[in-house]
């Protein structure tokens, strides 16, 4: 009701015919969406930023760093000057705790992105140029699939030593193989569309056609296969770490805190194995249901979730 | 208006004996078998037959754009404008599709890509064989849009396939197919997913366009009513070969194949008598890895004789404009 709009503005303004409710920018209106359908996906999506936030600023969180030694103060319990407690060195289990999520970022994410580009550029090439390539890649993939991936972790590591980036190869080198198989058959489909005969009709290169009709079609099996890995990567690593095969000490790994320090003095100090513990659980309960989230609502045959069919079908039946 | 019979117009594309087999479980199954013809400039031919008879096969052999394997072309050659495509290697025969010789496919609603919007789409071939200047191509598409009388072409740039009704993706696929002023535009069934109504629009869109742009077509089509409209020039295909060929009207007033009479029986007609039957062709279509002998047609054909059984009958021609494939003369036992 504002009656004083100066005549300048409103010839600035472009004739446009009036929208009722302006649509949300895409990526708020997909939280929204998110939120509203998949709450339990939404409060994973939380623990997961609440994560990269801590990583990220893991400096500023717990400036004393993750190995400052007090021998004074050592396993004692948690309290108000040490939330956590700290360990047998005097180490604040909360500086550890912090510092532990962001190598977990550093691993994780790096090591998914490289199992995702494995896995896109296998599945991609072997669904896609088919044929006797196909045939190589997919044995390849069988033969590397037929040992346990502890096994091959541990063979690994023994080769090439422990340490931050031979995990980060490592991992990524074994979900990526293992990854390719879901984009190959995402390939395989999207490869049927008529829409990449007709641009084969039409001169369209295998290289543009690869791009333009056939990876846009395996994005949303990727995003899924992503944060799916995230989580597995975490686990992967904190197991690595609790076998002390992983990121050797003092590196604060949640999967090392648990094992070397957390069961030497599990039953003086339980706070050493159950503070990394419920980090390890909340993070990688969180990825899983954001992950879950994202498939259900990336996946246009889930589109509408099950939740929803089943609402219709109650109130199909008069329930 | 008469060009029919104009017998002194350049031979476009000249297919001779052209010959795709699929391998299928370790038998071969000659999809497309011996099949010759030609498309000369400016002319409108028609290729018909029923679902499996090779059509659309002989098209994408055309163009090579066979699934290989199991598909392969064993014989034959392709040639356009004096070019015989089988020779061309990969690169100079991607060259060559959407810019010499396009396609249109059957399906409106999957020959697009749903996660693009048509502008990006429509722009491809273009883009492809960079036949406009980058900063000329939406102008380019605006056109073509235009032309395929799509209204609102604006709009309809920026909108996804799925904001576009089955007609109007045909009618931008046949943009898309007319992009590059193709010399041959081939349609493979380009109406079938279509209803009644739109069908009618969208091959008279076909055919003044493509006389428009001086290109010549291929219509692919189950549906003769379509071709006694639209084309000069027939083929009847049956079981992988051409069986009758003749100018549309020779064809649609005269047929002499048992196949094709078969076909016109059953098609419903405006002169029939109101309450009278359909007469179908009895029987399946012959599988192709394991063909009857002598002519294929034989076991669903009322005329066949014991000729028929053993020796297949060459295509010959019996008129001017009309040649066939049959022992008997259909007319005389009719």
């Amino acid at each position: 009701m504002n009656a004083s709009v100066e005549p300048a503005a409103v010839t600035a303004t472009p004739a446009r015919p009036a929208k009722r409710r302006k649509p949300l920018p895409k990526p708020l209106a997909f939280c929204a969406r998110l939120c509203r359908e998949r709450p339990l996906g939404a409060v994973g999506a939380l623990i997961c930023l609440l994560l990269l936030f801590t990583g990220i600023f893991a400096d500023l969180i717990a400036p004393q760093g993750y190995n400052a030694i007090n021998p004074i103060d050592r396993l004692k319990a948690p309290s108000a000057e040490y939330w956590f407690g700290t360990d047998q060195l005097g180490r604040d289990i909360f500086a550890r705790v912090v510092h532990g999520a962001r190598l977990s970022v550093i691993v994780a994410f790096a090591a998914t992105t490289l199992s995702i580009v494995i896995s896109a550029l296998l599945g991609i090439l072997s669904g896609y140029f088919g044929g006797r390539l196909d045939m190589f890649i997919q044995r390849l993939v069988d033969g590397w699939m037929c040992f346990p991936d502890l096994i091959l972790l541990i063979v690994a590591v023994a080769v090439l030593g422990p340490g931050t980036w031979q995990i980060i190869v490592i991992l990524g080198l074994l979900f990526g193989i293992s990854g390719s198989r879901i984009v190959r058959g995402a390939v395989l489909s999207a490869r049927q569309n008529v829409y990449v005969h007709a641009a084969q009709s039409m001169g369209a290169s295998s290289t543009r056609i690869l791009w333009h009709h056939i990876l846009p079609n395996v994005m949303a099996p990727l995003i899924v296969l992503y944060t799916t890995r995230l989580a597995a990567v975490i686990l992967a690593e904190s197991g690595l770490s609790f076998l002390g095969l992983g990121i050797p000490p003092p590196s604060p790994s949640w999967g090392g805190m648990l094992s070397l320090d957390g069961r030497s003095y599990m039953f003086q100090a339980p706070w050493l194995a159950i503070i990394p513990g419920i980090a390890l659980t909340v993070v990688v309960f969180g990825i899983n249901m954001f992950g879950d989230a994202l498939r259900d609502m990336l996946d246009p045959r889930m589109r509408g979730g099950s939740g929803r069919y089943l609402a219709r079908v109650k109130r199909a039946i008069g329930v | 208006m008469n060009m029919k019979a104009d017998v002194t117009r350049r031979t476009l594309l000249d297919v001779q004996d052209l010959h795709t087999v699929f391998e299928k479980d370790g038998n071969e199954v000659h999809a497309v078998n011996q099949v010759s013809f030609d498309v000369k400039e400016g002319e409108i031919l028609a290729i018909v037959g029923e679902s499996g008879s090779g059509k659309s096969i002989t098209a994408m052999s055309l163009l090579r754009l066979i699934p290989s394997p199991p598909g392969r072309i064993v014989g034959g050659r392709v040639l356009f404008n004096d070019q015989d495509l089988l020779d061309l290697d990969d690169e100079q025969i991607r060259r060559l599709r959407g810019r010499d010789i396009a396609m249109i496919f059957q399906e409106p609603m999957t020959s697009l890509n749903p996660s693009l919007r048509i502008g990006r789409q429509l722009a491809e071939p273009l883009r492809v064989h960079g036949s406009v200047p980058k900063e000329k191509v939406r102008e380019r598409c605006l056109e073509l849009l235009r032309q395929v009388r799509l209204g609102d072409p604006e709009k309809r740039l920026d909108a996804y396939p799925h904001e576009l009704s089955g007609g109007m993706r045909q009618r931008v696929m046949i943009a898309m197919g007319l992009a590059c002023l193709p010399k041959l535009l081939i349609a493979d069934e380009p109406t079938t997913a279509l209803d009644v109504t739109v069908q009618a629009q969208i091959l008279e869109l076909l055919r003044d366009l493509v006389r428009a742009n001086n290109s010549s077509m291929m219509l692919i089509t189950h549906d003769l009513g379509v071709v006694a409209r639209y084309a000069d020039r027939i083929n009847v295909m049956y079981a992988g070969r051409i069986v009758e060929r003749g100018t549309a009207e020779e064809i649609f007033h005269h047929p002499k194949h048992p196949y094709t009479l078969g076909l016109m029986e059953s098609m419903p007609r405006l002169d029939q008598a109101p309450g009278s039957r359909l007469t179908p062709i009895p029987g399946q279509p012959p599988d192709l890895s394991d063909p009857p002998p002598g002519c294929p047609f034989h076991p669903r054909c009322r005329f066949a004789e014991a000729r028929c059984r053993s020796e297949r009958p060459p295509l010959e021609q019996i008129t001017d404009n009309h040649w066939k494939a049959c022992w008997v003369d259909t007319d005389a036992k009719r």
